[in-house]
């Protein structure tokens, strides 16, 4: 029969003969692979205290962005709740109010925003639908949690610190990526 | 009789008493880290790290396993006879805690103006009080399995028995060989043979062989752990017990591997002798505590090479079937070991 690789292996099906049935040579060999292997390398990560680096295309949990005089870019459009298959996206908008010009940059804002990670399926169709720039992936991932209410992300936790008056935490929710949200 | 009691040395009674109490606790910490050094070996042979958290290189791994099997729920089966399913467990740990009492762990201490012999009792006839106690290990699993009213356990100590009874002969017969050869049953004898002439695994190579494969097949471990064998019978002996009672189990099994690899090396291996060093001169030279301190150092490296040992086989070997099992006891093990003897004899009588 033609052997449908060049891998194939015709298997050898001869009684063994008397230095096979010691099983002692091939025990001895299995015992050597054995031992060459306590001192490869290990391909483990040792989790927690080292992480393996994301891609610069990760998409993980969502940021909602400020701009660089720390005001909020969400404008409530709802576009990016249109642009989510899976729904995960709702919002309240708000119309700023005299005053408020510092925390929000145009005359409509987002009073609410959530986003439930359960739905969510991280595909970053919202970030490309938004024409703000005000939401974008970063590279962690949520956290496990206790509830499925814990898993409803709101304003609170989306929101990037503010630049101006929290730099140090801004900077850290940047982290190093090269495609970190630009301010 | 007011005066044979008063003539009884007690403090010989103390010494012993204390010498129990450390080779029991040594043996119950050895065994503990051998359950850290199993999954850290079986882990580096799979290029895994092994238990890691508990502690520095996981070495608090044994105390957090043990506290788990203490808080774990206690079942004793409804159908079980409550008697023996208590006395399966204890009795498993008691044969394999026995089995050290005449295994020498150093020559002798000189303290308090008395010599301390490392040995609980140097009996003439050790080797068979070896016997005698590792074929009542099976005691354990036979009853274990037997009391817990369940026909996979039943079946796994029927197999545990039968391949102790069948793995016991061919260990008695390479013995057998050696003893030709010592001309003495006390171990701590043949250890002094060994410390003046050569290691025994010199003269009897295949002996040894014989019974290494065999003291494989008595501690249940893999290639030989039929009566466990997880993939077929479910656990088998020990698979209606949880808690410490499990824990005894597990626990008995490294106890044994310890002693006997302690065994081996005090039979082939020259136990608590130095290797490459004259001991009796040494001792002259630095007194004898120093050098009583090094034979044990000695010993304990030369156990802890077995114990490796038997763990390497263990992440290497797969389970050998039934059939083969005894095919490999009864066919190839005691003709070899029935030639080893024959041969040992002949040799024995022809330097007259």
């Amino acid at each position: 029969m033609q052997p449908l690789t060049s891998r194939a292996k015709a298997v050898d099906r001869k009684p063994m003969n008397l230095w096979e049935k010691m099983y002692i040579p091939a025990i001895a060999k299995g015992m050597s692979i054995t031992f060459g292997h306590m001192f490869k390398k290990k391909p483990t990560v040792n989790y927690p205290e080292k992480k393996r680096p994301f891609s610069p295309v990760f998409r993980g949990l969502h940021v909602l962005n400020r701009d660089e005089e720390g005001r909020e870019r969400c404008t409530a459009c709802g576009l990016c709740a249109v642009a989510c298959p899976a729904e995960a996206i709702t919002m309240e908008g708000a119309e700023r109010m005299p005053g408020e010009e510092k925390l929000y940059r145009e005359e409509k804002y987002a009073a609410k925003y959530e986003i439930n990670m359960l739905r969510c399926i991280f595909c970053g169709l919202c970030e490309e639908a938004c024409p703000k720039d005000a939401i974008y992936l970063s590279e962690t991932f949520a956290p496990a949690n206790y509830t499925r209410k814990g898993f409803i992300y709101g304003k609170e936790e989306l929101l990037i610190p503010n630049p101006v008056t929290q730099p140090a935490e801004f900077a850290q929710a940047r982290g190093g990526g090269s495609e970190a949200p630009r301010g | 009789m007011h005066l044979t009691l008063l003539a009884f040395d007690w403090v010989l009674l103390l010494e012993k008493a204390v010498l129990i109490l450390i080779i029991i606790s040594v043996s119950l910490l050895v065994a503990m880290y051998e359950t850290w050094g199993e999954r850290k070996v079986a882990a580096f042979m799979q290029d895994r790290r092994g238990p890691n958290r508990a502690g520095p290189g996981g070495l608090f791994q044994p105390l957090a396993d043990g506290l788990k099997l203490f808080m774990k729920e206690e079942i004793i089966p409804t159908n079980s006879s409550r008697l023996l399913f208590v006395l399966g467990p204890g009795l498993a740990m008691l044969t394999a805690m026995m089995t050290s009492a005449v295994v020498p762990w150093s020559s002798h201490f000189h303290l308090f103006g008395r010599d301390i012999s490392m040995q609980i009792a140097d009996v003439n006839i050790g080797i068979l009080y070896i016997f005698g106690v590792v074929s009542m290990g099976v005691y354990g699993i036979m009853i274990g399995g037997w009391a817990s009213n369940n026909k996979f356990s039943l079946l796994a100590a029927i197999r545990g028995a039968s391949q102790i009874i069948s793995y016991e002969l061919a260990m008695g017969l390479a013995i057998i060989a050696l003893l030709m050869i010592s001309g003495s049953l006390s171990l701590r004898t043949i250890v002094e043979q060994q410390q003046v002439g050569h290691y025994y695994v010199l003269v009897q190579p295949l002996g040894f062989l014989i019974f290494l494969v065999c003291s494989f097949a008595e501690c249940n471990r893999t290639p030989f752990d039929l009566s466990e064998a997880d993939s077929e019978l479910n656990m088998g002996f020990h698979l209606e017990y949880s808690s410490m009672k499990l824990g005894f189990y597990l626990f008995s099994e490294y106890v044994n591997v310890f002693i006997s690899s302690a065994v081996m090396a005090t039979l082939y291996f020259g136990g608590y002798d130095i290797p490459f060093v004259n001991d009796a001169s040494l001792a002259q030279h630095w007194g004898q505590n120093p050098v009583a301190i090094l034979q044990i150092v000695s010993l304990f490296g030369k156990v802890l090479i077995f114990i490796f040992f038997f763990m390497w086989v263990r992440w290497t070997i797969p389970r050998f079937r039934y059939d083969q099992l005894m095919k490999l006891g009864w066919h190839v093990l005691i003709p070899l070991a029935l030639f080893n003897m024959l041969a040992t004899g002949a040799f024995v009588l022809w330097r007259g």
